[in-house]
């Protein structure tokens, strides 16, 4: 009886620290890693996905609550912003071919921006979405920090924001490689361009592991993407509601 | 690595600074990519400490979202009534932006190259 209630006082004392949840977040990443790996890198199992499944599940389980989670979580969430920075050094390394083909990088990016925000709002407009749900997704593509500013600004839900931008970077990484072999695009410039412009970090994190050129232009892509959301959704925005 | 770490965090910074003294759109660690970039370039190359550091954040980029991911679960019961929506603007929306994207890329990009 003793050792039970013992064992009691360890769980809540752990609960309550950040280092169960910081641990439980790195484990099911581990996890996803090693399916991804073992299933050949395939874009279906990943890694991401496989692991907030895990998280979520024994959150639930253990009706844990997604801030007492987040203490522990934060600190690995911190790290997205000098992972953000550090995208500069893939840029730097492919500048000579980015600089030699500058607007027709800008050219695509935009219309790339355009289409991701456009087509998402109007698909779930004309599904009969919700309206919390029409403005959270506007920002789909745009890297999660950047995406929550805007949905926040727009007046949707930035936590809504952050799930679909992580949906949506599943999606463009499981989908864009076969999209693209289908419609024949084979220059790594143009794959890595299209599959950052449509799936931010995430997409960028499965391109860096294929191709360095198209690691180093998906990271441009999400970057500048970013850039070009931030700056014409606000406006496109209060032009069309 | 603890100095080149220090470099990152001080571009993070000054870019988040930059964003609130500015009130530009962008967020502060893009400004704060856009300040390391514009090191890199002064100095005409890329430190080894730096490049180890900054490799390693790269090089396990995936993790840093599943933080963020989890939030699912506060936002099970509206995605539970707009699934549908949802998952057919991800996909068709997703799918038409990386080939509207890779196509106009590869067009202007091929004329740049033959000309």
């Amino acid at each position: 009886m003793k050792s039970i209630e013992s064992l009691r006082d360890i769980w809540v004392y752990l609960a309550a620290s950040p280092l169960l949840h910081l641990t439980l977040t790195l484990i099911a990443y581990q996890i996803g890693s090693w399916i991804y790996r073992k299933g050949r890198l395939n874009p279906l199992l990943n890694p991401v996905l496989i692991a907030v499944g895990i998280v979520v599940s024994l959150l639930l389980l253990t009706k844990t609550s997604y801030s007492t989670y987040f203490d522990g979580a934060q600190f690995v969430h911190f790290l997205l912003g000098p992972a953000t920075v550090a995208l500069a050094l893939p840029l730097y390394r492919q500048f000579e071919t980015v600089k030699h083909s500058a607007p027709a990088i800008l050219a695509s990016i935009i219309a790339g921006s355009l289409t991701a925000s456009l087509t998402a709002v109007f698909i779930v407009w004309l599904m009969g979405g919700a309206g919390d749900t029409l403005i959270s997704i506007a920002p789909k593509s745009v890297t999660a920090p950047v995406a929550m500013g805007i949905s926040e600004r727009l007046g949707g839900l930035p936590s809504l924001t952050a799930v679909l931008v992580i949906l949506t970077g599943i999606t463009g990484a499981m989908l864009g490689p076969p999209i693209l072999n289908l419609i024949g695009v084979k220059d790594w410039a143009a794959r890595g361009l299209a599959i950052g412009t449509a799936s931010h970090g995430i997409g960028t994190a499965r391109a860096l592991q294929v191709n360095e050129v198209a690691g180093a232009f998906s990271g441009l892509a999400m970057g500048l993407n970013a850039l070009a959301t931030a700056l014409l959704l606000p406006i496109l925005w209060r032009l069309i509601f | 690595m603890l100095f080149y770490l220090t470099i990152i965090l001080c571009c993070q910074l000054a870019g988040e600074l930059l964003v609130a003294a500015t009130g530009a759109p962008v967020p502060g660690p893009v400004a704060g990519m856009v300040i390391l970039f514009a090191g890199l370039s002064l100095n005409k190359g890329i430190p080894e400490g730096l490049a180890k550091v900054g490799d390693a954040l790269l090089g396990h980029l995936s993790l840093l979202f599943v933080p963020a991911g989890v939030g699912v679960m506060l936002h099970l019961q509206l995605l539970a009534t707009d699934w549908l929506p949802v998952t057919l603007a991800l996909f068709i929306s997703t799918a038409l932006t990386v080939v509207v994207t890779a196509a106009i890329m590869s067009a202007l990009g091929r004329g740049e190259r033959s000309s």
